[in-house]
């Protein structure tokens, strides 16, 4: 089993996040929105796995290059 | 009898409070300026005769707050409030509770603000008075073989469009029935959001329009005129980044035409105060009525460069009863050419935010080189507006001259900390394709890969 991280491309806040720990996703897949400066970013799942762990929550602040998800493929 | 204000309160931050406590002062009107806890160090404060502090960064609990903007109208004793752009500027609720204090809202009367604000009511008015209106539906139903069939009824590509307001939020391009529900979905969600209504419609999208739009300048008393166009096609997630006036490669007689006739009709219909009808320009020439925002536009500089008429304190001075034709003595004529760039704190690739702390903020200081901003160095840039970090407008006697020493100014602008979109923007003023004056609403994609 390998793991890998999925980052935030940019600083903000966690608006939503659109998975569930245990869902499965394919590349490409948005795991959580980051909101900042009136935008929306998505954090995109760059190949597909499990989701493993959350490490933040909604409305969390982030900063670009934060760990906000593990996920197991 | 024209009144006098006292004091105004401007209800909003960064450039647009700038640029609106600057006009005050010049004026001789006492100002009030509002801050949240994210813009206790602004600079603009200072410009103020007294700032008032209205809560938390996120602006739900500070800029849009109503409760506490009227509570600091009152405590302030102000007789005036200024909306600037953005935030509570086209709520025509919050319009509406100043002007039942017996304060004056700077900006046209409420009705034109709520009829304006919802898109799909704005273009039936629009029908109503003879202008030019693209094929499109009104607010879209919730199933969605109503969605389909009212797509069909249009014709794909289409673009689903917010109806309770603009901005380019939430504005998404559907080129089949397979795109478009997701699409309406998306686009609701993020109205929902943006604008507190979920409504949603459809619009022809107009493949490589031009987006030119007309500044109409009008009294309390029927009197409307124009300050002529801009041309805002230069964009990035349908906002503006660039904008010049006048607009190139226009027939001056269409654009004339088409100008005179819609300050005529809205004069007759009673629109008051400033205002921007926005409409598409496309290939074969054809204007279409896109829609009318009823408040002081980002881009208004490059307007007052070429007419020579300060826009903010012409608002003033018409929400004080004036007449039109004391505020604007003279036939508007235009003087050369002018071009902004928005300076946005974003990377200049792809676009993305970036927010930071403004190590280094140094604008162009070149004589003739006007910069409209709310930050300066050593300021933190937070995620909780906008990215706009500062406008750069440039006039000079022809557009060649104008493109040449914007981007000049551009390149002298320092900024560190954060990412900036300068080197995109000085890519786009140096095409073949801007220098030609061939701008079209998806030139930034085609430029910036």
């Amino acid at each position: 089993m390998a793991e890998c991280e999925a980052k935030s491309e940019v600083t903000g806040s966690v608006w939503k996040i659109v998975t569930a720990v245990g869902q499965h996703v394919e590349a490409g897949d948005t795991i959580m929105i980051i909101e900042s400066m009136k935008m929306e970013i998505p954090v995109i799942a760059e190949e597909g796995g499990t989701i493993k762990a959350f490490l933040v929550k909604e409305e969390t602040p982030v900063s670009e290059g934060q760990v906000v998800a593990v996920l197991e493929s | 009898m024209a009144r006098s204000f006292h004091k105004i309160i401007v209800a909003n931050r960064g450039a647009v409070a700038a640029r609106v406590l600057r006009a005050l002062s010049e004026m001789g009107i006492r100002s009030v300026a509002v801050y949240s806890d994210a813009d206790r160090h602004a600079p603009w404060l200072e410009w103020s005769s007294e700032a008032h502090h209205i809560g938390p960064a996120p602006a739900r609990d500070s800029y849009l707050n109503q409760e506490t903007l009227l509570g600091v109208l009152k405590q302030s004793g102000a007789d005036g409030v200024h909306p600037g752009y953005g935030f509570l500027a086209e709520n025509a609720a919050f319009a509406r509770r100043i002007t039942d204090t017996d304060a004056v809202f700077i900006g046209p009367a409420p009705r034109w603000i709520e009829d304006m604000g919802h898109k799909t009511r704005a273009r039936e008015l629009a029908k109503e008075y003879g202008l030019p209106v693209g094929a499109g539906t009104d607010v879209l139903p919730a199933e969605h073989t109503a969605i389909v069939a009212a797509a069909r009824k249009i014709g794909f590509p289409l673009i689903v469009k917010p109806a309770g307001g603009g901005g380019g939020i939430g504005m998404l391009v559907a080129r089949n029935e397979t795109e478009l529900l997701a699409a309406v979905d998306k686009a609701a969600s993020l109205a929902q959001r943006s604008f507190s209504n979920a409504d949603v419609y459809l619009e022809r999208l107009v493949e490589r329009p031009r987006h030119v739009e007309l500044q109409i300048v009008a009294d309390n008393f029927g009197s409307c005129t124009h300050l002529f166009e801009r041309d805002c096609s230069v964009q990035r997630r349908h906002q503006k980044v660039i904008e010049e006036a006048p607009g190139p490669n226009i027939s001056r007689s269409t654009i004339g035409t088409v100008s005179d006739d819609i300050a005529r009709k809205l004069g007759s219909a009673g629109y008051n105060n400033i205002g921007t009808v926005e409409m598409l320009l496309d290939a074969n020439g054809q204007y279409s009525f896109l829609e009318m925002n009823t408040r002081l536009q980002v881009e208004h500089g490059v307007t007052e460069e070429v007419t020579g008429v300060d826009l903010v304190k012409t608002q003033v001075r018409l929400a004080a009863d004036e007449k039109l034709g004391d505020v604007l003595p003279n036939a508007p004529k235009i003087d050369g050419h002018a071009i902004e760039a928005r300076v946005y704190a974003e990377d200049p690739k792809r676009f993305l935010p970036s927010p930071g702390k403004l190590e280094v903020f140094r604008p162009p200081a070149t004589p003739g080189v006007r910069v409209e901003t709310g930050y300066r160095e050593g300021l933190e840039v937070t995620p909780h507006y906008d990215p706009l970090l500062a406008k750069v407008i440039v006039k000079r006697s022809t557009r060649a001259k104008a493109i040449d020493d914007l981007i000049e100014a551009l390149v002298a602008f320092e900024v560190r900390g954060v990412k900036s979109n300068i080197p995109a923007l000085v890519t786009i003023l140096d095409s073949d394709e801007f220098r030609a004056g061939a701008v079209h609403t998806g030139l930034i994609g085609e430029l910036i890969k």
